[in-house]
């Protein structure tokens, strides 16, 4: 956009930042970990499909900044954009092995070269696949941005469709299964499936005519989305509230559906979604609502999870001098979470008169101290050491004299997410009170809060204090979900986990927490082969959305542009103002 | 005059003040459950402290606890030569928070990328012969790949992390700090590999040396001096040059430096390269003393020079310098001093506690740190 | 008349600076009192220890019978001492409507238990602090402007919410500090209209401070002068027009011109 004209340098210094993405993808090995995850079965795994996403992207990008609309120059950028990165990462693959490079790198191995060469035993060759297909990616990046409005949007909706519904294949077939048992027919399924899908990823024919239909469907809603939007803030208030009602109870009906439709395995997965929302929710009133930055979050989550495991124990291992209280889950805990709210103010009074960053760096040493201590010989005696805790209970629900226990993940659903709903319900009322209003106030400016009439230490203690009492709850049924809990799982990445689903999702946003923990929590689960990238990916998105979309994807309405840049009222009261 | 005072004490500093004298009493306690503790049966301490200040021979007869004379001095040698190397580590966090008021939590990777390069440079050096036959060489070399790469990383994150956001509100660019230590870590985890990385062992540093008479491994006493040589000229152009000169300016104002014609963009990043030189020197001497190097290494080092930085008084460059050997000192001396004596058992378990706790303490209690430059509590 | 704020031998320093050098003032009730002075006189240092800001290291600070010296912030403002801020300091992402009700903060009784369960009383309050808070917008007027976001609003309009935000905690004494900073001359007499309007209309006493003379002279019963950190005249507003100690402050900065009667 800075320069219309074709510049001839520029496109040549994106090509080569698109090769050495390329390169870095290879390298870091996401280029081998999805081999077997098919997109489109036996014809593009999700491997491949990065480096076709990857150029696809900054052929557009090139585009934009050197094309002036022209469809010739377009396509000429996106030629040289190929063959440049794809050259770049065929130097990759051809050096690799004489340089003997795996000893430094190991992903530089024949499993790479294997990869992009299509298995060809001549890798020369074999690389032309490599090449064309790249350059084919980039071309069509750089025309789509010569594209009018209207069919470029079309044509991104339809390979947006296409790639994440092949990536999460499984999802989608359990689901259509799930849905015709739902309704007594299994077995009407398979054909369809079968038709559309292959052993994994889509099927060609079904790639293709998901293609057409996610095409038309794009099509339709541009033409006439906005029409429908029209009509809707036409209607009255009173239908549009009653619109906004049904949409809610339907969402809580398929929520309560949910497990049925996804079975076992994506149950367990929600669940664990469930877990970190809950904690989001705690975590959002502390630094989203008042702006108190704490990284030892996972502090209060152990806190929970050892009080149940301590509590209902019946296995204490040898080494402890416990009595095995032996309670059952209900009775636990209450007092699971008054631990965490206790140690929220305890660990909360020495920090009262720190800010920013400062805060976090103290905040995040209490959660390492926790660790640490509950991980040493020290407090074995009392909680475990590095074996932890075993036999915790399970859940169980009285229910005409016996009692039911929730065991699979299923049962265990409903239980996480009355929680998160109750946890999301005191958020809401509070953020809306006049708590919720010292909160925001205390996070624009402490000073001028203060000056207001509100007391920071009650305020800011009541924030400790609720976030900490969310995260125990959480630990509590993490305990009783695993019915054994060790010290490493309480490790500063929790922490780091859970602040980047609220920001991801929108610091402040109710919302927001939920979306991120689908996008965050839900999505590693799904892509197994992910877990080994899960964390760099958590890094790259946490950097990104601090440069480009601050307020997260479901921003807080008010606080919109709260953490853009260039807003930063300078809180340095000099002594002399006057 | 008191009286005033303590009408005006609020709860919370009450609640603060126990704190600290429970810590200090705890502390002394250990400390000195821990010394006498070598006591011989039914001797009385007044014996014991007789018997101790008149024999000159003191290692041999467990004055000092459960160790002799030697093993103190030896944990205090470790310690020093591990308080070099946090020291080190300490300048780069120093250096830029002076600069840009920012904590660079990604610091500690910026340490690490260097020490896991260069271990391939000195594995493969080791296999060759030339790590033997030209010691010094190939040392230096190694010194040079492992500061050059930590030089790199931390001018791409100054780039593409940090500028963008220099205007930003205060928590943006420590939560895009978090963001890219993680991104940092799992891209070398990547690029080489989960496993741990042993380095090799120079021949030229095995065994021991005796200084004014006390044999010391010659590893230690080499990370020692290194250390100390790479600070001193650290110290020396910061203060002396012309572009020490415009880093400290910068660090005053940084719209007056401008208006004085310095570049600023230049000034911070030649702070960050200055930084990570640093750190990627304090990556291979870590690799000497530790001898192991894997992706996470960075964070607990990290951290704890954060803490010695933090201790000296953050901005102070002589002061990250003695926050490190104190900080190395206390951790190496601690867990055996004073929490064997509170009855502990495997104390060097809690000896990354020690640290943590050091750091919660001071920047509770004092945010400026020993040499304080003084930070108000508003800023921090 | 009965002084409801006397600041007695005041002295706080920062370090080596005496920003405010044993300063004793009484303020009278249901007046406006002006603390004027050059720049850099210590009038804001001695706002922020009126209002606990900074506890001042001599002195007694009497409002209304009780010492106050030393007492957290908060606690002042509770007893009815509020202020705004030279450089406005507004909650710039919240609304007008959400800045006053901020204000009210001191009047309110509702905890967040009952927040919780939403009971009646804690949505009477609510609804009762709700219409005082639109009540005082009109006030001030900024009528029909309570759901922007303060940054959003203009710049006057902005100084005129910091007002309407100190008075909802219904304050005895009110602090301005140079509200008339940036304004044009037409702006500055509407804004001095409307302290007047303040102190008629809510019977507030109001504590001004000013480094334009011409402002304070129309408008204040009692005027002191400040001058590095020291009291160096007070009285009525023809008095200290033709105090030469003050036309020797002011000149000594440069500002001859503002001695000139407006």
């Amino acid at each position: 956009m800075k320069t219309q004209t074709f510049d001839f340098k520029s496109v040549l210094k994106t090509s080569l930042l698109a090769g050495g993405i390329l390169i870095y993808l290879a390298l870091v090995g996401l280029l081998t970990a999805f081999l077997d995850r098919d997109i489109i079965y036996k014809t593009l795994s999700l491997s491949f499909a990065l480096v076709l996403i990857n150029n696809f992207v900054f052929g557009y990008i090139a585009a934009q900044h050197n094309s002036e609309h022209k469809w010739g120059t377009a396509i000429g950028i996106g030629v040289i954009l190929g063959i440049v990165s794809t050259a770049m990462l065929s130097v990759l693959v051809l050096i690799s092995e004489p340089l003997n490079m795996r000893e430094m790198f190991v992903n530089a191995s024949p499993t790479l070269v294997k990869a992009l060469t299509f298995e060809n035993e001549n890798i020369v060759q074999g690389l032309l696949p490599l090449v064309l297909m790249g350059t084919a990616s980039s071309v069509l990046g750089a025309v789509t941005f010569v594209l009018p409005p209207l069919w470029r949007k079309v044509l991104l909706a339809a390979l947006i469709a296409v790639l994440a519904i092949g990536t999460l294949e499984e999802l989608v077939s359990d689901v259509v299964t799930n849905i015709f048992k739902l309704f007594g027919n299994k077995r009407a399924a398979k054909p369809a499936l079968k038709f559309f899908f292959g052993r994994k990823g889509w099927s060609v024919n079904g790639a293709i005519i998901m293609f057409v239909a996610a095409a038309v469907g794009s099509y339709l809603w541009n033409w006439r989305g906005s029409v429908v939007k029209e009509k809707i803030g036409a209607l009255p208030k009173t239908a549009q509230r009653n619109l906004r009602i049904g949409t809610l109870i339907f969402l809580f009906a398929v929520a309560i559906f949910l497990p049925n439709i996804l079975g076992g395995y994506l149950s367990e997965i929600l669940v664990t979604v469930a877990i970190f929302t809950l904690m989001g929710f705690g975590l959002n009133i502390v630094v989203g609502f008042a702006g108190l930055l704490d990284l030892g979050y996972v502090a209060f989550f152990a806190i929970g999870a050892y009080t149940m495991g301590v509590l209902t124990s019946t296995q204490l291992s040898q080494t402890t001098e416990l009595v095995s209280f032996g309670w059952n889950f209900w009775a636990a805990l209450p007092i699971a979470v008054g631990m965490a709210v206790l140690w929220g103010i305890l660990l909360g009074v020495p920090v009262l008169r720190m800010r920013g960053d400062y805060l976090a760096i103290v905040t995040l040493g209490f959660g390492e101290i926790i660790r640490v201590l509950a991980l040493s010989n020290f407090l074995q005696p009392k909680i475990g050491g590095a074996q932890g805790i075993l036999g915790i209970a399970k859940p169980t629900i009285p229910w005409f004299g016996g009692a039911i226990v929730l065991k699979s993940s299923l049962e265990l659903y409903y239980l996480v997410v009355v929680a998160a709903a109750l946890a999301a319900f005191v958020s809401w009322r509070l953020r809306d009170s006049r708590a919720g209003r010292s909160w925001m106030a205390m996070r624009e400016d402490e000073d001028v809060a203060e000056a207001m009439g509100i007391n920071l230490i009650k305020t800011k203690l009541l924030a400790f204090a609720t976030g900490a009492g969310f995260s125990g709850l959480a630990g509590a049924i993490f305990a009783a979900k695993l019915t054994s809990i060790y010290p490493h799982s309480f490790n500063l990445l929790i922490s780091i986990n859970v602040l980047s689903l609220i920001i991801v999702g929108g610091v402040g946003s109710l919302p927001g927490v939920v979306v991120g923990g689908l996008v965050l929590v839900g999505l590693p689960e799904l892509l197994r082969e992910f877990s080994e990238f899960r964390m760099l990916i958590f890094g790259a998105l946490l950097v990104t959305m601090m440069l480009v979309k601050p307020e997260g994807f479901w921003p807080a309405a008010t606080q919109k542009r709260e953490l853009h840049a260039g807003d930063e009222v300078e809180p340095t009261p000099t002594p002399e103002a006057a | 005059m008191l009286n005033e005072r303590l009408r005006n004490l609020s709860v919370i500093d009450s609640l603060l003040w126990l704190l600290r004298a429970a810590i200090i009493v705890m502390v002394l306690w250990g400390t000195f459950v821990g010394l006498t503790s070598g006591r011989a049966d039914g001797e009385g301490m007044g014996q014991f402290i007789q018997r101790c200040t008149t024999q000159t021979d003191v290692g041999t007869i467990q004055c000092m606890g459960k160790y002799s004379a030697e093993t103190w001095r030896d944990f205090i040698i470790f310690g020093l030569a591990q308080g070099g190397i946090y020291a080190l580590i300490a300048l780069g966090y120093t250096l830029v928070y002076g600069v840009l008021f920012m904590i660079n939590f990604a610091h500690g990777e910026v340490f690490m990328s260097g020490a896991y390069t260069a271990f391939f440079v000195a594995n493969a050096f080791a296999k060759n012969g030339f790590l033997d036959s030209n010691p010094i060489v190939a040392l230096g070399i190694v010194l040079l790949v492992s500061m050059v790469t930590s030089t790199i990383i931390a001018i791409l994150l100054e780039r593409i992390a940090y500028r963008p956001l220099r205007r930003a509100p205060r928590l943006v660019p420590l939560i895009t700090a978090i963001g890219a230590s993680y991104f940092l870590q799992y891209t070398f985890r990547g690029l080489y590999g989960s496993g741990k990385k042993v380095y090799p062992d120079p021949a030229i540093l095995t065994g021991k040396w005796d200084i004014f008479g006390i044999p010391i491994l010659k590893t230690q006493v080499v990370v020692f001096v290194s250390a100390m040589v790479l600070m001193v000229v650290l110290y020396w152009f910061v203060q002396k040059t012309k572009t020490g000169k415009a880093m400290r300016a910068v660090a005053e104002d940084k719209d007056v430096a401008l208006l004085m014609g310095i570049d600023v963009d230049r000034v911070i990043v030649i702070t960050f390269a200055t930084g990570a030189a640093m750190a990627g020197a304090a990556g291979v001497l870590y690799g000497l003393l530790f001898k192991q190097v894997d992706f996470i290494m960075g964070f607990i080092p990290g951290i704890k020079a954060f803490t010695a930085a933090v201790l000296g008084g953050i901005g102070n460059i002589p002061g990250a310098m003695v926050g490190g050997l104190f900080l190395g000192v206390f951790e190496s001396v601690g867990p055996s001093l004073f929490l064997e004596g509170l009855g502990v058992p495997a104390a060097y378990q809690l000896k990354d506690v020690i640290a943590f706790t050091m750091l919660v303490l001071v920047l509770i209690f004092r945010p400026s740190g020993i040499l304080g430059e003084t930070l108000s509590e508003k800023k921090a | 008349m009965a002084s409801i704020l006397s600041a007695k031998n005041v002295t706080k320093r920062f370090g080596g600076l005496v920003a405010v050098n044993n300063v004793s003032v009484e303020i009278p009730e249901k007046s406006i009192y002006s603390v004027i002075g050059p720049n850099g006189a210590g009038k804001t240092t001695f706002f922020n220890c009126i209002t606990g800001f900074y506890t001042p290291e001599e002195g007694e600070i009497i409002f209304q019978g009780h010492p106050i010296k030393g007492i957290p912030t908060d606690q002042i403002t509770r007893r009815g001492i509020s202020r705004t801020y030279q450089n406005i300091r507004l909650f710039s992402n919240m609304t007008a409507m959400e800045n006053i009700l901020v204000g009210e903060e001191p009047r309110l009784k509702s905890t967040w238990i009952g927040a919780i369960f939403n009971t009646p009383a804690t949505r009477r309050e609510e609804a009762e602090a709700a219409a005082e808070a639109r009540r005082i917008l009109r006030f001030v007027g900024l009528r029909g402007l309570g759901d922007q976001l303060a940054k959003n609003l203009p710049y006057g309009a902005q100084r005129r919410l910091e007002i309407a935000r100190a008075l909802a905690s219904q304050p005895k004494l009110l602090l301005l500090d140079e509200p008339t900073a940036g304004m044009n001359p037409n702006e500055t007499a509407e804004m001095t209209g409307f302290i007047r309007h303040i102190r008629d209309e809510l019977g507030v006493t109001i504590l001004l401070i000013e480094h334009d003379m011409r402002v304070v002279m129309g408008i204040s019963d009692k005027i002191s002068v400040l001058d590095y950190g020291s009291k160096i005249a007070e009285g009525a507003p023809r008095e200290i027009r033709d105090n030469p100690k003050v036309i020797e402050a002011y000149l000594g900065t440069g500002a001859a011109g503002q001695v000139d009667p407006a």
